[in-house]
């Protein structure tokens, strides 16, 4: 691993409202093939920083940078442009396309092609746009008006669409909030075999412990805007803070109190 | 300096009745986010109704007494029209209430003039407020002492209201968060309809007590209505606060305005409005609007390019209509222009609206530069007809690339009042600038070249460049950009999360739409032989949106047939019937509640649900999980 | 969605073909048309006591024999008081009614929409009641007459009577769109010319429709003037009267205003009329010329209620036409524009002529005061100015007017 350049590196990252400090001086790395957790209990953190990666919060201090150069601050859509897809907690997707034309309005952008008001976009990337979902296993679905489909499938395409910039990182909020446990472990071992094959870090943030011990190569975990704890799945599941933050937040990351922990 | 106190007290009078008409506006959006156009309808029938009841019972208390009552009875109308029109359709897509209302106060302005008949009424003073206190030298009518009072005792009952009672608890949480208040289980139905009657009846009291101080008469309604949406949007939509402030702001402006400008005192408002949104793009005391939630399951259906027999049934339709001088008159030829031209300019704010998801309330502004884009070049630098035609719509691309830059960084309502303060600012230009505009009496004598002159030969100018404007909208819908303008429509978070700048995207959207209205204006112009500011006023304005809700905001081009419906039933009753907007606007508000997806819309929902109930591969039963969590 | 386009193109056709085959029945060999065009929506409480006027009038002309023997029939149409809307009804009666004239209209730029037209499609047209200078001088053409006198008459014969006043410090209050505009640089100028001394103090341009009275009166009672002229007229003007009123900005001011003498604008003022204001207008009830009385007791017996000025310009525009069309005895646009220049016929308020030179007839206005009786606004002290005495000399015209 240590052969691997650092991908993405969070120095110092700190952002308040009010005040209030929602993060405060977090700090970490992340490797290109990594799979990296953001945990910790509500009110943590982890989307304020989440959203500082990807643009659409300016922190108040810190750096951020991707393969050395600095993001921080830079729009949502510039920092896309640099090579970060990313999917959201709620998936946002376009319901009046085609599960095929979504995936094409993706690679319309990438290719640079926003302006041309006179080609059909049906004719563009089609073949690249249907290699994606059937990466994703969405292949039979291209045609079905996105709007009609099921919500597993929803997070799917959105992680069809996250790939069209053949991005080195991966920013996933929630990836598997609201699906059922089948289909969690189904979208995280696709998450992790494209990562892999692809060599794209990946960083999401997660409420079921069992998909943030299962399937990342490492975890991060905020308390009140502070990192408390950083490691392996075993290093994390054997810290004492991490277990009193949680069992003080009445949520149990054990495999017997699952039910508790994704709520 | 006595003078500038008083003027400053007549601006504030002037403002405790606009703040009333305001505040009843502010508070319905808030709570139903119904912009309910009828307000200025409200108004102006709580004038009339106060000034029968004035009339009749004598006495102060009959006075009082029947400002009173007026208010109430129009508040009764106001629940009815809630219960029977807008319960219907606050489903239906955004706007549609609006064009609800639009088609109420259409119907209400001529059901006045039945009524009370087309003389200007003027009512009693009111008792006790007759006369004029002298302050130094200088006279302040004691009604206006009155209204400065009840300005802030209006605000402060209504403050009261909504902070001590439970049902303005109610109303406030609504305000803030409307399926919350859904969620916990409160008669949304009852708490919508009080708030609208409440809103009604401060529109009534606001007109009502005009008795002293105006004429009432049945064009009171358009003349408020405009500037209390400037009120409000000023202020902040929902803030009842912001609606005093702002009624203050734009009443003093007024006031002082006249001193410093008297000739363009209606720009200043408009200019100043257009200011705030700029700085400010929530009013002065509003909150940015939670992102709307789409109505999902509205458009099920994605766009698709036309099959390959529905693009001969088109060109067979295009080969009927260019059939026409074969066996129609002139007249029939002249309304054929007109309609064709009004298709283009339709399907221009229908490309705007219905793909870019910007409800333009101005685009009469760039159909109406285009216009005088064309008279000036023709008039001016004496330009051959072909040469006007390509360079008119110029002035419309140049417009709407100004406007539109600060247009698209709102979304929305604002998006929609602040294109309306451009276009208003635009009017006043035409309308004010005699010296180059010709002022109200505009130019005259812009007719089209004796290739075009014949009428035959103008419609089919008219109807080729209507067939290539509507061809080549439709080529860009599924263009690539098209569908980057979709994509930011459809979600704002995902498209910038892709990399589509959407503001830039909706600008250049903007431009293309103001272009084609320019276009449209450009051959206006060469139709009537001459321009007017008319060209460019609200009710033109108005009248694109009526036409592209008419035919399905949701299609592709259903505003074609919108705009030929509505222009050909327009030009129908003008020449048949004076009551023609009672016809209208009893017409609008039956689509609005019988077809809320249009036309078009309705046709395409019917015949995709034959064909589905046809077609026995049914697919699979997908369920939809609306939010995650 | 298979055939909406063939809908549309349906529609188009089936809309514009219905527009037209409901009103091509043939063309009576014993009517003559005339096609008459008003913002009867836009404006009822004006175009309503003209409507009755020239119904009166149509009604006169056929019980005394029609136009040479045909019997003339008025075909109307509302033009919501858009200009647009006017050339369309225009169109409609030229080309599908085959209306032998045009006539009729209320606003200035509508009256100049329809003259446009009729120069463009070679349409004789008799303009009721815009004021505009312009469609008689400046944007004149041979096709356009005009029935009422101009701003250009009415302020002259307010000037005449206002150089008489020693006020020397001037302010006006006027709409600020071109009637307004014109009225008050009209009236400027002919007053400077004969009153070099005179100050304009203050100029107040309140949006027409939208006046906001208290600053306004506010306004010019700071600038101190000793006399006023006021252009404002319907409910501006009763606004501005209740204003002042309060405020005291009439008291010991002279105010000159243009048409307030109408019944129109001066009745809806009741009991807050002004007093001693120098006003253009129509005292009906103080009119005692034959020709009048005999109008005036037709009128009364039909509709039981008393003429405005409308019903004048309405009556006299249709008895006008009906002149021309008998004197032409022709439908041929050439024809009756010989057949007009330099006619003569009677009115109620005298005999007029359409002037040859630049197609204005020369129907006068009554000048008096405003006085209050028994709680309603009336003129006194009225005379009838011709306005054939007030009108610029014809070297001054035929500068002003586009050769044909």
């Amino acid at each position: 691993m240590s052969m691997v350049p650092t991908l993405l590196s969070v120095e110092g990252l700190t952002k308040s409202y009010g005040g209030v400090h929602a993060v405060r001086g977090v700090s970490f790395e992340l490797r290109s093939g990594e799979i990296l957790a953001l945990i910790g209990p509500n009110g943590a953190g982890k989307s304020t920083c989440f959203n500082v990666l990807n643009g659409q919060i300016i922190p108040d201090a810190g750096r951020v940078r991707l393969l050395g150069e600095d993001i921080t601050g830079k729009k949502p859509r510039a920092i896309w442009r640099m090579g970060v897809g990313r999917t959201f907690q709620i998936t946002a997707t376009f319901p009046t396309m085609t599960v095929r034309e979504n995936v094409q309005v993706a690679l319309v952008s990438y290719g640079q092609h926003l302006f041309n008001l006179c080609a059909s976009t049906a004719n563009h990337a089609r073949d690249e746009a249907g290699r994606l979902l059937d990466l994703v296993g969405m292949g039979a679905y291209a045609e079905r008006p996105c709007g009609e489909l099921a919500y597993g499938d929803l997070k799917r395409l959105e992680l069809a669409i996250a790939l069209a910039n053949r991005p080195k990182l991966l920013l996933m909020d929630e990836p598997t909030a609201g699906m059922a446990p089948r289909e969690r472990i189904e979208l995280m071992r696709l998450t992790a075999r494209i990562a892999r094959e692809q060599s794209i870090g990946v960083l999401f943030t997660e409420h079921d412990m069992d998909v943030v011990f299962e399937h990342s190569d490492r975890i991060l975990v905020l308390n009140r805007g502070t990192l408390i704890a950083e490691g392996s799945p075993e290093e994390v599941r054997g810290n004492a803070q991490v277990r009193s933050v949680y069992l003080g937040e009445g949520l149990v990351y054990d495999a017997r109190h699952r039910e508790g922990a994704s709520a | 300096m006595a003078f500038y106190v008083v003027q400053f007290l007549t601006g504030l009078a002037s403002a405790a009745s606009l703040f009333l008409v305001a505040s009843g506006l502010s508070i319905i959006f808030g709570v139903t986010r119904i912009v309910n156009f009828a307000h200025g309808a409200f108004y102006m029938l709580g004038a009339y109704a106060a000034f029968t009841l004035t009339e009749r019972l004598g006495g102060a208390l009959g006075f009082w007494g029947g400002v009173v009552v007026a208010a109430l009875i129009v508040a009764a109308i106001g629940v009815l029209v809630e219960m029977l029109l807008l319960r219907r359709i606050y489903h239906a897509p955004e706007l549609f209430q609006l064009l609800a209302t639009f088609g109420l106060t259409l119907m209400v302005e001529d059901l006045v003039v039945l009524i009370w008949g087309p003389d200007d009424l003027v009512g009693r003073r009111a008792p006790g407020f007759r006369g004029a206190i002298d302050f130094f030298g200088q006279n302040i009518p004691s009604y206006d002492l009155f209204l400065i009072v009840m300005g802030p005792l209006v605000l402060g009952i209504l403050w009261l209201l909504f902070q001590r009672t439970r049902w303005g608890v109610l109303v406030r949480a609504a305000t803030q968060d409307r399926d919350m208040v859904a969620a916990l289980g409160v008669n949304q139905k009852w708490l919508f309809t009080s708030v609208f009657a409440l809103g009604v009846f401060l529109a009534a009291l606001g007109g009502a007590l005009q008795i002293p101080r105006d004429a009432v008469n049945h064009a009171m309604d358009l003349r408020v209505i405009v500037e209390v949406f400037v009120v409000v949007v000023i202020g902040g939509l929902g803030s009842i606060t912001g609606a005093f402030v702002a009624a203050v702001l734009v009443s003093e402006l007024n006031a002082f305005g006249i001193l410093i400008f008297p000739k363009i005192s209606i720009i200043l408002v408009f200019l100043v409005m257009a200011v705030v949104l700029i700085v400010r793009p929530w009013g002065l005391f509003g909150k940015p609007e939670a992102p709307a939630r789409r109505t999902p399951g509205l458009t099920v259906n994605p766009w698709r390019p036309l099959t390959a027999n529905e693009r001969f049934a088109a060109i067979a339709a295009l080969v009927i209509a260019a059939a026409l001088p074969l066996f129609a008159g002139n007249y029939a030829l002249t309304v054929g222009s007109e309609i064709a031209i009004f298709v283009i300019f339709a399907v221009s704010l229908h490309f705007l609206m219905s793909v870019g998801g910007l409800a333009s309330f101005g685009h009469a502004a760039y159909f109406g530069l285009g216009a005088y884009g064309v008279a000036l070049l023709a008039k001016m630098a004496g330009l051959p007809m072909i040469a006007c035609l390509l360079l008119g719509p110029l002035l419309g691309l140049l417009g709407a690339a100004v406007f539109g830059f600060f247009a698209v960084q709102l979304s929305g309502v604002y998006f929609a009042m602040l294109t309306l303060a451009f276009a208003q600012i635009v009017w006043s230009i035409a309308f004010q600038w005699v010296s180059v505009t010709g002022g109200d009496n505009g130019i005259l004598g812009v007719w089209p070249e004796k290739w075009a002159a014949s009428p035959s030969h103008f419609y089919w100018l008219s109807l080729g460049i209507a067939a290539l404007a509507v061809v080549i909208l439709r080529i860009m819908v599924f263009s690539p950009f098209g569908f980057a303008l979709r994509a930011t429509r459809d979600s704002p978070l995902r498209s910038e999360a892709i990399g589509i700048n959407g503001k830039r995207v909706q600008w250049t959207a903007f431009v293309i739409a103001g272009t084609v209205a320019g276009l449209a204006g450009a051959l206006f112009a060469y139709l009537k032989g001459s321009v007017f500011p008319d060209n460019m006023g609200i009710s033109l304005s108005v009248d694109a949106l009526v036409m592209v809700l008419l035919g399905g905001v949701e299609t592709v081009s259903g505003a074609v047939i919108g705009a030929v419906v509505y222009k050909a039933l327009n030009i129908w009753l003008v020449s048949q019937t004076e009551l023609s907007k009672l016809v209208l606007g009893a017409f609008v508000v039956l689509i609005v509640v019988a077809f809320p997806k249009g036309i078009v819309g309705t046709l395409e929902a019917f015949m995709h649900r034959r064909r589905k109930s046809s077609s026995s591969t049914s697919s699979l039963v997908t369920s939809r999980i609306e939010t995650a969590e | 969605m298979r055939g909406y386009f063939v809908g549309a193109g349906l529609a188009i056709a089936v809309a514009t073909v219905a527009g037209s085959a409901v009103t091509t029945q043939a063309l009576a060999q014993s009517e003559i048309k005339i096609g008459e065009i008003n913002s009867y929506s836009l404006l009822p409480a004006f175009t309503e006591p003209y409507r009755k006027g020239w119904q009166l009038a149509v009604e006169e002309v056929n019980a005394a024999g029609g136009i040479n023997g045909k019997k003339l029939v008025v075909i109307s149409k509302d033009d919501n008081g858009k200009p647009a809307d006017a050339q369309t009804a225009a169109n409609e009666l030229v080309s599908s009614e085959n209306v032998a004239m045009l006539t009729g209209t209320f606003l200035s730029n509508i009256g100049l929409a329809v003259s446009d037209f009729a120069k463009q499609k070679k349409v004789f047209f008799l303009a009721a009641e815009p004021l505009t200078d312009a469609i008689t001088w400046s944007k004149g053409n041979r096709y356009t007459f005009r029935l009422r006198p101009s701003n250009y008459m009415q302020a002259a014969m307010l000037v005449e009577e206002a150089v008489k006043l020693p006020a020397k410090r001037w302010a006006t209050i006027a709409p600020n769109y071109e009637y307004g505009q014109s009225a008050v640089a009209v009236f400027k100028k002919l007053m400077s010319e004969k009153r070099p001394d005179i100050q304009w103090v203050d100029e107040q341009w309140p949006p027409q429709g939208k006046i906001d009275a208290g600053p306004v009166v506010q306004a010019v009672a700071a600038a101190n003037p000793e006399a006023i002229l006021n252009v404002t007229f319907g409910a501006d003007l009763v606004k501005l009267v209740r204003e002042g009123n309060t405020r005291g900005l009439f008291k010991d001011r002279k105010v000159v205003s243009f048409l307030t003498g109408e019944p129109e604008y001066l009745d809806p003022l009741k009991d807050e009329t002004p007093e001693g204001w120098i006003v253009t207008g129509y005292p009906w009830y103080s009119i005692k010329t034959p020709e009048h009385e005999t109008f005036l007791k037709a009128y009364q017996a039909k509709y039981n209620d008393y003429p405005r000025l409308g019903s004048i310009v309405g009556y006299e525009t249709i008895k006008s036409a009906a002149a021309i069309l008998a004197k032409a005895n022709s439908t041929d646009p050439e024809k009756l524009i010989a057949a007009a220049e330099g006619i003569s016929l009677s009115s109620p308020f005298g005999e007029i002529t359409f002037r040859k030179i630049d197609h204005q007839s020369t129907l006068g206005a009554f000048v008096g005061k405003t006085a209050l009786k028994d709680g309603k606004g009336i003129m006194v002290d009225t005379s009838y100015r011709k306005g054939s005495d007030y009108l610029p000399g014809d070297a001054e015209i035929e500068k002003m007017r586009p050769k044909d």
